[in-house]
């Protein structure tokens, strides 16, 4: 079956030697900052190469693969690009409203996408900083170390993880890219074993994601003045609300505010978000800068994602969740609900709410049922939005006659949040690069304005604790002052 | 049956009928030979190459060989296992095959047939040649970026349905396709249809009815169940 010469006699136990361009991945980011004489900042940029690509190579696909093959962008949060695609296709397709079970099964896999997500940032990508000190010791700085000196903390993190991956598995088939939600509905429900089986946990992930809240404001508390002040700046934002103005991560209407948090839209319709948002670009950066189209690209940058949800909402519908958001935006006459670590204690609010939810609708005998696809009249263009772990996703299709994608547009909230974390890194480095050396400490103290908002920079699935960053000082004349490089080789500084 | 109407592969005794070949005797008995153009229902063409068996140190594709009394063949060995592995591994960078978002996948004999074969990468670099999406057709998707040329679609449509809609043409490994009867060269522009024998015959994700990707979850599609391998023990009489 092989010809002489042609292969080798064992080609499997030969080493595969290739060279092929790296692309970008999520997690890469690089940090330029410029200097005058002086060493006092003159410019900062963070530089995120997003370079995806699904845009274009979905295009020419039938539109049923898209949820499943969309959700390849992200091994964190692949449920949310799943159940927006899923949602823009519903819209494709006409159907204006999913049976109960589908609705309520989506819901499930949502909440359960917020709590591993939550979870994962939190306390596996976050918490080593927050528990040990943002300049503390790098060896210690990450999830073993908080395992070895918070074994409580970090084992209920882990296990919350563990649960919201649960509860995706049986929603969706699979912990990670499944394929449970499928354009007009959901191919599966809960059987009843399975909805025991996440029973059983329920309760006691509730009450962790309470200690969950109660360690952030704890920190907070000790930390007041350094928390509010890291990174702190005054941003519009952006989040989808239920018609009642509740906090609502699945579905409902966008709601905006501006810097002095006064209404820009409310409830406004999601399938024409083109009327309410631009996205500008930049010559120095890959990534686009979306603006409210009503205040124009230099003033109408926003932020999206746990912050500006759980300060925009006017309740959360659950109420352990609830009562935590009223203590969080009274904190302090408000301080924390302006501070970028504030995320961070939002986020647990939603964990929290995310666990109430899951809770609830495992007592809805909707979510064993077995009614799951819904019919309408077809539709050329789709547009489905969706409260992503870090902030508003939308995805936008377009269907021609024989089935198939011709175009797609994708504003994911790491996008949204763009301007706000270049802004929230200009405001670290200005307090703490002004006329220093840089060291490992300051490149955290960066890392954890950009963790804030976005656990997808931070490497996670690919350096845990370790992203990638580079940060150039150059003079004002162009001179190149000081260069240095983390990765997994470690610190290095150019000769 | 007579008594010496037997052969044995991998040592375990064969029943047979005169005129059956080692594919169709093994298979009647529920122990699988890894194929994929073969088809219980069509004739053998042994392209694939897939069921090549070891009788007396000479290979030979077991769909074509007749089964002999006495014959001893090797099957599942893994001087041919390996050599069956190289084969899926070239099958996989000839077309484009995205298990990830395919909607065959879990339901998909080449990807069965890996997994059968603890097939663990492609090995060789992608060729990603450029093949056609035909969505012209209301009921049925062709992806042909799947297609591994068994020519079972041809057989089906030409042999069951008497439509003649597939033919194979063109030369080489990147030309070297399945085409339609008609003047576009679309399905569209053809009497085929969803109730064809030729609609529901391919092993992998070329011809698809639409609108029906991904119904079945994850944990319910055949090859979630069980192996291939399997599946023939179970189909077994």
């Amino acid at each position: 079956m092989s010809f002489e010469l042609e292969t080798a006699l064992s080609p499997e136990k030969l080493r595969r030697v290739a060279i092929d361009p790296v692309s970008r991945v999520e997690g890469h980011g690089k940090v330029t900052i410029l200097l005058d004489d002086d060493n006092k900042v003159h410019q900062v940029r963070l530089h995120i190469v997003e370079f995806r690509g699904f845009e274009k190579f979905i295009q020419g696909r039938p539109y049923w693969e898209v949820p499943v093959m969309v959700q390849r962008l992200c091994g964190i949060c692949p449920v949310s690009h799943h159940l927006a695609a899923s949602k823009a296709l519903d819209m494709i397709l006409g159907v204006k409203q999913l049976t109960p079970t589908a609705e309520k099964i989506r819901r499930l896999m949502h909440f359960g996408q917020i709590l591993q997500s939550h979870a994962l940032h939190f306390f596996h990508l976050s918490s080593p900083d927050l528990l040990f000190g943002f300049g503390s010791d790098v060896a210690a700085r990450n999830i073993v170390g908080v395992i070895a000196a918070h074994p409580e903390i970090a084992k209920k993190g882990v296990l919350l993880r563990k649960y919201g991956q649960e509860v995706i598995r049986m929603t969706a088939g699979k912990r990670v890219h499944g394929t449970g939600s499928v354009p007009g509905g959901v191919n599966k429900s809960l059987t009843p074993e399975e909805r025991a089986e996440l029973l059983k946990d329920a309760y006691q992930m509730v009450a962790w994601s309470r200690d969950a809240v109660g360690l952030i404001r704890q920190l907070f508390e000790q930390n007041l003045a350094e928390y509010n002040a890291f990174g702190r700046f005054r941003s519009a934002g952006m989040c989808l609300v239920r018609a009642d103005g509740a906090m609502d991560l699945y579905h409902g209407g966008l709601r905006a505010r501006d810097i002095e948090g006064k209404p820009l839209f409310d409830h406004f319709n999601y399938g024409r978000y083109w009327d309410v948002i631009a996205e500008d670009v930049k010559p120095w950066s890959y990534m686009k800068f979306p603006f409210f189209k009503s205040l124009g690209p230099d003033e109408g940058s926003y932020r999206v994602g746990p912050l500006t949800r759980v300060t925009q909402c006017d309740h959360i519908p659950t109420p352990l969740a609830d009562r935590e958001r009223e203590d969080f935006v009274g904190f302090d006459g408000g301080s924390a609900a302006g501070a970028t670590l504030g995320y961070h204690w939002a986020r647990m609010i939603e964990m929290l709410h995310a666990a109430e939810g899951i809770k609830d609708l495992l007592h809805d005998d909707d979510i064993v049922g077995s009614d799951l696809m819904a019919t309408g009249q077809r539709q050329e263009r789709g547009v489905g939005v969706i409260e992503a772990p870090r902030g508003t996703l939308i995805h936008h299709y377009r269907v021609d006659e024989n089935d198939l994608v011709i175009r797609a547009n994708l504003i994911v909230s790491t996008t949204h949040n763009n301007q706000a974390m270049n802004t929230a890194v200009r405001e670290v480095a200005k307090k703490y690069l002004n006329g220093r050396e840089i060291t490992e400490g300051l490149l955290n103290h960066i890392e954890i304005a950009i963790r804030a908002f976005d656990p997808c920079l931070s490497c996670a699935t690919h350096a845990l604790g370790q992203m990638p960053l580079e940060v150039a000082l150059v003079g004002a004349d162009g001179t190149l002052i000081d260069d240095v490089t983390r990765d997994q080789r470690g610190l290095t500084r150019a000769p | 049956m007579n008594a010496t109407n037997t052969f044995q592969l991998d040592g375990v005794d064969i029943p047979f009928t005169p005129g059956q070949t080692i594919m169709q005797a093994a298979t009647a008995h529920g122990v699988y030979i890894p194929h994929l153009c073969w088809h219980p229902d069509f004739s053998a063409h042994g392209s694939c190459k897939l069921c090549t068996v070891k009788i007396k140190g000479r290979f030979g594709a077991s769909c074509t060989i007749e089964a002999q009394a006495g014959m001893k063949v090797e099957n599942r060995i893994a001087e041919i296992d390996d050599k069956r592995r190289t084969l899926l591994q070239m099958l996989f960078v000839e077309g484009n095959h995205f298990c990830p978002s395919c909607e065959k996948s879990g339901n998909c004999t080449l990807q069965a047939t890996a997994y059968e074969l603890n097939m663990m990468s492609p090995h060789f670099d992608m060729f990603y040649p450029d093949r056609p999406v035909d969505a012209s057709h209301p009921d049925i998707l062709l992806d042909f970026n799947r297609c591994i040329m068994c020519s079972l679609c041809v057989a089906a449509s030409s042999e069951v349905d008497g439509k003649n809609v597939f033919y194979m043409g063109g030369r080489g490994i990147l030309g070297r396709r399945v085409h339609i009867s008609s003047e576009s060269g679309k399905l569209g522009d053809t009497d085929f249809a969803l109730t064809d024998r030729a609609a529901h015959i391919c092993p992998v994700g070329v011809i698809l009815p639409k609108r029906k990707g991904f119904e079945v979850p994850i944990g319910k599609r055949s090859y979630d169940q069980a192996p291939i391998s399997a599946h023939v023990k179970k189909a077994a009489p």
